[in-house]
């Protein structure tokens, strides 16, 4: 299964927690840095850390921006996560951005909120039902880092919001194109079911048929 | 609605946590990733390693440390102690770390913090402080570094909202005079800084039973509560903790094993 799910390395960051993650669960990411990494690939996961101008930056030097794009035109799954759920937006108002636009609308600053940035265990309010959110409960707690949010201009991608000051979505989905502002990679048992329903989402996994899977191994491990 | 974050902090020196530990299975007792991996299976929101080492070549073991954390622990991974340049932040996220904190070397050369925030975003960087209550001045607090040893006469409150602006995207605050006593947080440093910045505040110093975390949060408006002790004796648990703080009718994440 080499190549057919890869991690997007840009720079800066910690790629170490979602790539075991994603290997707990059965599949065997690579690390993508450069547009040849992208070479039939069927999953193209891009984590999340830093600010949005720098990010894009480090992308379009690399020839990233348009391999990404490139890929998804040509049928690739993009799941974006936190940062990267941002980048797959039109612009952000964070550094005057121009980002990947593959969904539309702008990302904004998170506004009201009492503290900032919105860090730590926040829930996901299921707004419509998602094959994403089987086995996960409403009001399921994910880990947070960030201090902008998305304004998706179609309200029909958005699955689940969140309320940090206001409501933002923290996962969008259309056709092909994943966004979690969490960490699930860090969110515990729901946030490795959350990437486990990813991977059967995108073929790469087969649906759970057996309660001793590697998510339910990892629940216990994960303090589930 | 944003929940409340209860934190238990290993303090790691020369590779094996070095606080009294009594887990019940001894043979991995002081192994930092399986302490942090039960920690996790407790209902740890965050787990946050403090290294102590003293000799810089200490570094090495830290990093193999947080790299088999992150292997085995799906909450986020804070680390703190010891690091003092961007080169050295990159290395501890690199395997694996989500967040560093800076002390000693923020107040030494506090463009630190603008640094690390411009490289790695603000959420990553925490500034860690030891504060001491000034004597005969009450409502006022002083900066000590180097584990608390040396003081700094810098006003906390005033290093604190400085911290903040120059990109800190949390703020680590030890009560020094509460650290290990278990007599309880100092509540009144706690809501002076959380009333001098927009960015969480997570308690430290003091905890020794879940009541203290209560108050640290009701009282003292924090964001989070991290202890040490209170965790590794035993007596209280993480689940216990969190019992208290819903029934004050803080919200908490619940993991739904019975902690």
């Amino acid at each position: 299964m080499s190549g057919r799910i890869a991690v997007v390395d840009y720079g800066a960051g910690n790629l170490v927690s979602i790539r075991n993650a994603l290997t707990l669960l059965g599949a065997e990411p690579s690390v993508a840095a450069g547009p040849d990494d992208l070479d039939d690939t069927r999953v193209i996961v891009v984590p999340g850390v830093g600010a949005s101008g720098p990010a894009m930056e480090r992308l379009d030097r690399a020839g990233l921006s348009d391999a990404i794009r490139g890929a998804v035109a040509d049928g690739a799954w993009l799941v974006g996560i936190c940062l990267g759920l941002q980048l797959l937006f039109e612009t952000s108002e964070e550094d005057g951005a121009r980002m990947l636009g593959l969904l539309e609308g702008p990302v904004v600053p998170i506004t009201d909120a009492p503290r900032l940035p919105h860090i730590g265990w926040n829930q996901l309010e299921q707004v419509r039902p998602h094959p994403l959110l089987d086995g996960v409960p409403d009001g399921a707690p994910a880990y947070f880092v960030h201090s902008f949010v998305a304004r998706p201009a179609d309200p029909a991608v958005v699955i689940t919001e969140t309320e940090h000051g206001s409501r933002f979505p923290s996962l969008v989905v259309r056709d092909r194109i994943i966004g979690f502002q969490p960490h699930p990679e860090r969110s515990g048992a729901d946030g490795l079911r959350l990437l486990r329903n990813t991977l059967v989402l995108t073929g790469l996994l087969q649906p759970a048929t057996d309660a001793r899977t590697p998510a339910a191994t990892a629940a216990t491990a994960a303090g589930g | 609605m944003l929940l409340r974050r209860v934190i238990p902090c290993l303090d790691v020196k020369d590779g094996r946590v070095v606080k009294g530990v009594r887990f019940v299975d001894l043979t991995d007792e002081g192994d930092p990733p399986t302490l942090a991996e039960r920690h996790a299976a407790e209902g740890a929101d965050e787990i946050v390693f403090l290294d102590i080492s003293a000799a810089p070549e200490a570094r090495g073991t830290l990093l193999d440390i947080v790299e088999r954390t992150a292997r085995r622990v799906f909450v986020p991974v804070t680390v703190g102690g010891g690091v003092r340049t961007a080169d050295e932040m990159r290395a501890v996220l690199r395997a694996g770390a989500d967040k560093v904190a800076v002390n000693t070397a923020a107040v030494r050369e506090p463009e630190l913090l603008t640094a690390c925030a411009k490289r790695f975003g603000r959420q990553c960087v925490v500034i860690s402080v030891d504060a001491r209550a000034v004597p005969g001045q009450p409502g006022r607090w002083e900066v000590v570094v180097q584990g608390g040893r040396t003081p700094t006469g810098l006003d906390a409150i005033e290093w604190i909202s400085r911290a903040a602006e120059l990109g800190a995207g949390e703020v680590l605050l030890t009560s020094i005079d509460r650290d290990g006593t278990q007599g309880g947080f100092d509540l009144p440093l706690l809501r002076a800084a959380v009333a001098a910045v927009d960015v969480p505040v997570v308690a430290s110093g003091g905890a020794g039973d879940p009541g203290d975390m209560v108050a640290a949060i009701v009282e003292g408006r924090a964001d989070a509560v991290l202890a040490a002790s209170i965790f590794h004796r035993g007596i209280h648990t993480i689940g216990s903790v969190k019992d208290a703080l819903a029934a004050a009718g803080v919200p908490v994440r619940r993991t739904g094993l019975a902690a």
